[in-house]
């Protein structure tokens, strides 16, 4: 088995209104030193294959085309054997 | 003409838009769930509002691929009518078939309203019955509105008069350019975030809505006859 953890993020320069309403919480809470907060999606994804090339193939397929919107999402992801 | 809705599990305007086109066009329409193939027998295709599969992951991107969408692309290239309402739109958006992304509204709250839009192109299978410039009043309630596309592509959608409706006196979501509704390129498929078929009886607040289908009925009769 291998676990891939999925990070998706807004690209920079995509407003991302929940990070921006985080922000201002923050700030009212005297953490005056936060400039930018953005919210991501982390998901956690179990593959049910030992080759580590090929899952790192698929799980950039799955990326591409269903986990993250290519138009106003980056996504990153580690692999980890065993799991 | 004959027009489906297709039902996805979470859709909650399907019946709205049946109604509608029942009411004020008096033509056949049929709910097609969307596990459903082929929709060769229909001439327009109303995708409706709601929450398909609870927009987890994002609005519209598990919708996009239900087996129903496969014959909802091919209409689209062969020319038929296919219109995206609110959640209908979002889903337009996740299958290509129209350029840009949907966001959460900029100030994160759920808006319902009854809302002004400006007629920005009258050359439109779905718009033919309005006046250029006219302002139409038509519900809003969304949470995830805000349309976001770069600068080449609203750029595009400029040249090549796309954008059908914007919001006028305020936006409600934040979206680029003040854009509630842009067409493909062909002028074949549009997506909007406001709801037409809730503006089709006077009851309802507004009859706005009604030129919405008299003119998709005016195009289709012109092109292929009044069958």
């Amino acid at each position: 088995m291998i676990k891939a953890t999925i990070v998706v993020m807004l690209k920079p320069g995509v407003l991302d209104p929940q990070g921006s309403a985080v922000k201002g919480s923050l700030h009212s809470l005297g953490f005056e030193e936060v400039t930018e907060v953005r919210i991501g999606k982390r998901m956690e994804v179990w593959l049910n294959t030992d080759n580590r090339a090929e899952a790192e193939a698929r799980v950039a397929a799955m990326c591409d085309k269903l986990l993250a919107n290519p138009v106003i999402e980056n996504y990153t992801f580690e692999l980890e054997e065993g799991a | 003409m004959r027009f489906a809705v297709p039902v996805f599990p979470g859709s909650n305007c399907d019946v709205d838009c049946l109604k509608a086109v029942e009411d004020v066009l008096r033509v056949p329409v049929e709910p097609v769930w969307h596990q459903e193939r082929g929709l060769s027998e229909y001439d327009a295709i109303i995708l409706p509002g709601g929450f398909s599969y609870g927009d987890y992951l994002r609005t519209g991107a598990l919708a996009r691929f239900s087996p129903v969408m496969d014959s909802v692309i091919e209409a689209a290239e062969r020319g038929k009518l296919v219109v995206g309402i609110c959640n209908g739109f979002q889903i337009l958006l996740e299958a290509g078939l129209l350029p840009g992304a949907m966001r959460r509204n900029d100030h994160l709250q759920f808006r319902c309203d009854i809302q002004p839009l400006r007629v920005e192109n009258t050359k439109l299978p779905f718009t033919r019955d309005y006046r250029e410039g006219e302002i139409i009043r038509i519900p809003i309630a969304h949470g995830e509105g805000n349309y976001y596309c770069d600068e080449a592509t609203l750029a595009e959608l400029k040249q090549h008069n796309q954008i059908v409706f914007r919001y006028v006196e305020e936006n409600p979501n934040g979206s680029v350019d003040d854009i509630a509704g842009i067409v493909n390129r062909q002028g074949n498929v549009l997506g909007m975030m406001p709801h037409p078929e809730r503006a089709v009886h006077d009851w309802l607040g507004s009859v706005d809505g009604v030129r919405f289908f008299t003119s998709m009925l005016a195009y289709w009769e012109e092109n292929y006859g009044a069958a």
